[in-house]
């Protein structure tokens, strides 16, 4: 009745817009047309989620301070079935995952950036659970989201929600940590169990109903990275061939994947003990279930350390004494070897190539 | 893993090594064909040869399915799925199988393909009934040991009458494998192979039982120990072997009696000669055209057999000249004598199809082994 309302000269109520319906509502095109709706989006969901000074500005973009020292930048989209999973869900990950990145490079991480990739029909109910793990995990890795961008795909032509994230740190001058710096002798950390989070999504997956107590080590890493840094880095900063050479996070392809990767950006070989290796009981026995190996599952909450040997032990200790390393184990040595091979005594006596993992790990027949 | 690790354990596998190197004779050699692919992966991945002597060689066998397969059947697949609309739900190792025109099913499926990855023949029968209105057609592949249960879901298929579901059949036979390797002319009459008894498969003797190979060890004098998938089980199968060949015995014996008889799973022997019956011939990459060696479906069965109902035809289709699986899978040539391996085949682009499996003999050597061949350095 709002013509009438307006004929008698009552006016209708300013600027009144129906608040987005988190019930039953659903994510339709308008939401990324960049009108009202979009706008009403942004404001009713992202920015109350998000809430930092730099976000509230509105602009398309953040004007931001930085700590001193050298800017470190990482971006990493993703694209997880299911979305939610024990443990997490793409929310917490899509933060994890790049603040993971950046703490790689021994950097403190400060802002993120966020775009989201969104299927005409996605429940806003989901979309604003998603959205509120992320703010969660952004708060709990105190770095702010500070800028982002929204889109709408039509249905079938997205997958749900996507979420690419970009983050910046900081790391401090003369801290030198890269993927070509391991050298031979070089001690191998691994900071603990490997497979958790792959394992947990596959057996998430509707058909493969194992593994009820397993759940995603996804986690934020840098503070993992600060314990290990602290007791090594007056060593580092007076003698750049002491303390931590490079760090990675065995993501997607898993630990054996990482390992190949340093050898060839190092030019190193490598030797590990397969018996060192922190594997829970059962991750190992959905891996056999399954014909898969362990050392390829993804994992979102781990790192793997090479270290100056003369500092393997204080750096094996300070990562002990943090919670996300309490399992923490040296894993094996960087050798010289002008192929590149990553090798392994096995726990039967043998020793074996552990290769580069080939297409994507597919369960065996026999 | 109860009931898993203590068959890996590193001290006895040092036990048994010790064993078999005390007993080999240093003037002989000792030649052993694993046939399986399950153990080939188990050889490879515990670093089983490094605990033997080296007057032990071990021959990788033709054991490994999806090696065996050959393109033609692929190919018709590809065929299948691009031309007639269908959902072709396969097994994981199948995907990557090169096939004709620089084709395999995964890149059939970025061209639009429609290809599901099941864990088991009944996940396919499940897909079929959750979406009635599209064909779904299960490659099946595999010896023995996975012929059972697409028989179950044939059956099963039938008594519910669902009529959008068909099954490729690829399914082949170990004994009749194991005689052509024997009867091939590099082995009976060049004597080029030198073979001196066989690792009998775990899996496919827990279905068919130790009672076939009885013929290889009477009729060609060969020994056979049947042994399970773990490295101490294949450690246990040497010894075994080595101490035959030593008493100038050739029997069947069984290593895997935990989970292998005599007379093997009746039910599951019944269940197949019920859906499936012999095909007369059927190509086997590497060994050709071997009688009697696979299985069709039976012509009670053939409203489910895809070949029937989508009227397909497997046409020949010869291997890349340069690739050398057909020896190797033979015993006659080692993966390393293979001019292209490592170099133009790879198991990211692989030629033939023992670099596709990660139970290939190829891709075997080619990720676990093959720094045995450059002298790697010492920790």
């Amino acid at each position: 009745m709002t013509a009438m309302d307006d004929a008698r000269g009552k006016p209708v109520k300013a600027g009144y817009v129906r608040p987005l319906d988190f019930k039953h509502g659903r994510v339709d095109m308008t939401h990324g047309g960049g009108g009202r709706a979009m706008k009403q989006l942004i404001e009713q969901l992202f920015a109350v989620a998000f809430d930092n000074e730099f976000l509230a500005q509105g602009n398309d973009m953040a004007r931001v301070p930085l700590p001193p020292g050298r800017v470190v930048m990482a971006t990493d989209s993703h694209v997880i079935t299911p979305l939610f999973f024990p443990g997490g869900d793409i929310g917490s990950l899509s933060v994890h995952g790049t603040v993971n990145d950046v703490a790689m490079a021994g950097a403190a991480p400060v802002y993120l950036a966020a775009g989201f990739i969104l299927e005409e029909g996605f429940p806003l109910d989901r979309l604003r659970r998603i959205v509120e793990s992320m703010a969660r995990a952004a708060r709990e890795a105190n770095v702010a989201i500070v800028t982002g961008d929204t889109k709408v795909v039509e249905q079938g032509k997205g997958d749900g929600v996507f979420i690419t994230t970009t983050g910046i740190g900081v790391v401090e001058d003369g801290i030198d940590i890269g993927g070509a710096r391991a050298r031979p002798g070089d001690a191998i950390l691994l900071s603990g169990f490997v497979g958790d989070h792959g394992m947990t999504i596959m057996s998430t997956r509707e058909s493969l109903a194992f593994g009820a107590d397993l759940q995603s080590d996804t986690a934020a890493l840098h503070g993992l990275v600060a314990a290990m840094l602290a007791p090594v880095r007056d060593a580092m900063l007076a003698d750049p061939a002491r303390g931590l050479h490079a760090l990675r996070d065995p993501t997607r392809g898993g630990l054996a994947t990482l390992l190949n990767e340093i050898a060839g950006q190092s030019g190193v070989g490598m030797l590990i003990e397969e018996a060192a290796i922190p594997v829970r009981p059962q991750v190992e026995a959905a891996c056999e279930f399954l014909g898969l190996d362990p050392l390829y599952v993804a994992n979102e909450g781990k790192l793997v350390a090479f270290v100056a040997p003369q500092d393997a032990e204080v750096v094996l200790a300070a990562m002990r004494a943090h919670p996300l390393g309490a399992n923490a184990a040296r894993i094996g040595t960087v050798t010289a070897d002008p192929h590149h091979f990553v090798q392994m005594a096995t726990r039967f006596g043998g020793r074996r190539v552990v290769d580069w993992l080939t297409g994507e790990q597919l369960p065996r027949i026999c | 893993m109860k009931y898993i690790d203590e068959f890996r354990d590193g001290d006895l596998a040092r036990g048994i090594a010790a064993r078999i190197a005390a007993e080999v004779r240093p003037d002989r050699r000792y030649h052993f064909m694993e046939f399986c692919g399950g153990h080939t992966h188990a050889i490879s991945r515990y670093g089983v040869a490094d605990l033997l002597p080296p007057q032990i060689r071990l021959i990788h066998g033709p054991g490994c399915p999806v090696c065996v397969l050959p393109i033609g059947r692929i190919d018709l697949a590809i065929r299948l799925v691009l031309e007639h609309q269908v959902t072709l739900a396969t097994y994981g190792d199948c995907l990557r199988v090169p096939a004709s025109d620089g084709l395999s099913l995964l890149k059939a499926k970025a061209r639009g393909a429609r290809i599901a990855m099941i864990y088991s023949a009944a996940d396919a029968l499940e897909l079929a009934r959750r979406q009635p209105a599209g064909q779904v057609v299960f490659f099946a592949i595999g010896f023995e040991t996975t012929t059972p249960p697409t028989a179950l879901v044939i059956r099963q298929a039938a008594a519910e009458r669902i009529a959008n579901f068909s099954v490729i059949c690829n399914h082949v036979l170990t004994p009749s494998a194991i005689t052509s390797i024997l009867e091939s002319p590099e082995v009976r009459s060049f004597g080029t192979v030198p073979l001196d008894g066989f690792i009998g498969p775990a899996h496919v003797s827990t279905v068919i039982g130790s009672a076939p190979y009885e013929h290889f060890a009477q009729e060609y004098a060969k020994p056979v120990v049947i042994a399970g998938f773990e490295p101490l089980d294949v450690m246990q199968a040497i010894l075994m072997l080595v101490r035959q060949v030593n008493e100038g015995r050739a029997e069947v014996e069984n290593e895997f009696t935990r989970a292998v008889t005599r007379d093997g799973n009746l039910k599951a022997q019944a269940l197949v000669s019920e859906v499936f019956e012999l095909r007369r011939s059927f190509e086997w990459r590497g060994l050709g055209e071997v009688p009697y060696s696979a299985l069709a479906i039976r012509a009670e069965y053939a409203a489910f057999d895809a070949e029937r109902r989508f009227a397909l035809e497997t046409k020949k289709v010869a291997d890349n000249k340069a690739c050398e699986c057909g020896a190797i899978l033979r015993g006659v040539k080692h993966p390393r004598d293979c001019r292209i391996f490592g170099t133009v085949c790879t198991p990211e682009n692989p030629v033939g199809s023992c670099m596709v499996s990660s139970e290939g003999a190829c891709a075997a050597h080619y990720t676990y082994g093959r720094f045995r061949e450059i002298a790697a350095p010492a920790a």
